[in-house]
């Protein structure tokens, strides 16, 4: 929570910052931010490979584990792409960069801005940013508080499948209180570990 | 596109061989901090965009469409996802 609140505090201060036309030039380099961008995936990567419970996480891996990240990737863009399509909102790939979030709206809008800026203009890249940033944000909070629900008519794989990447970090508690058992600890997991792995991936591949 | 695997692979790479180092494995922090630089860009490109700023209407609407697309779509494949499997009889 104190995180999500330090994030919103950065973005928020970068609006008004922006909007105030108080940002120091050394800020707007290009350059920087995809210095940024490169060491958060960096990251990101060596948080995965670091993890302590990998060992374990191995042990309790079995290859079924695997359809229900396949599953959720491929119904969350085919979903998500036909609405896009539907609402007229710009090229199905926009839409399908944005859907690629599965969550992690952070690292989801960062790239979009940054790999849309050269192609699309910094205007129309930072757009699809916002859409990027606060679809994911909605779809953390409807996995989050509806958490008890989608485990009550899907199953736990259902709210696993809904929290995307955060069934390994925000809603992973919220999922094991409605799980029948720790047996879903290992799927919530490998599934979160799995988008973590694929967001960057996917992002960058739908984007211009 | 390679880029951004490259580096992810990179980073797996050398924090699967550097897990025994504690200051590795606290990488959580480090990501954060970079996360809010990131964010604090973002903010600066959408301040600067009043045009932007006027839309946030249509772009929370397109938002929450996906959002919920995307929503629905995962716990319908999930729920198809169960029914294969207790036909096959695996797990519940």
């Amino acid at each position: 929570m104190r995180d999500n609140l330090l994030m919103l505090a950065c973005l928020c201060g970068g609006v008004a910052l922006g909007a105030a036309d108080a940002v120091p030039a050394v800020l707007l380099r290009p350059e920087l931010s995809v210095a940024a961008l490169g060491l958060l995936v960096f990251q990101v990567g060596l948080g995965l490979g670091s993890r302590g419970d990998l060992r374990g996480l191995l042990r309790a891996f079995r290859w079924p584990m695997l359809l229900l990240p396949a599953f959720t990737v491929a119904s969350t863009l085919l979903a998500a792409g036909a609405v896009w399509l539907l609402l007229g909102a710009g090229p199905l790939r926009d839409g399908l960069a944005v859907a690629s979030g599965m969550g992690y709206y952070s690292l989801s809008s960062v790239i979009i801005v940054h790999e849309n800026a050269a192609a699309c203009g910094a205007a129309a890249a930072a757009r699809l940013g916002a859409v990027a940033l606060l679809a994911n944000v909605v779809r953390e909070l409807v996995a989050l508080f509806g958490c008890a629900f989608f485990t009550r008519r899907g199953g736990s794989g259902a709210a696993i499948a809904v929290a995307g990447v955060t069934s390994m970090d925000v809603c992973l508690p919220a999922i094991m209180r409605a799980a029948p058992g720790p047996a879903f600890l290992p799927v919530a997991l490998v599934h979160g570990i799995l988008l973590e792995a694929a967001v960057p991936v996917l992002v960058t591949a739908f984007c211009h | 596109m390679f880029r951004i695997l490259f580096l992810l692979v990179l980073g797996a790479g050398v924090g699967y061989a550097l897990r025994r180092v504690a200051a590795v494995r606290r990488v959580d922090r480090t990501v954060r901090l970079t996360v809010c630089f990131l964010l604090f860009l973002f903010g600066v490109a959408l301040g600067e965009n009043r045009e932007l700023l006027g839309q946030i209407g249509r772009v929370g609407g397109e938002a929450a469409a996906v959002a919920l697309a995307g929503a629905a779509g995962s716990f319908g494949a999930a729920c198809l996802l169960r029914r294969m499997e207790r036909r096959k009889g695996g797990r519940p």
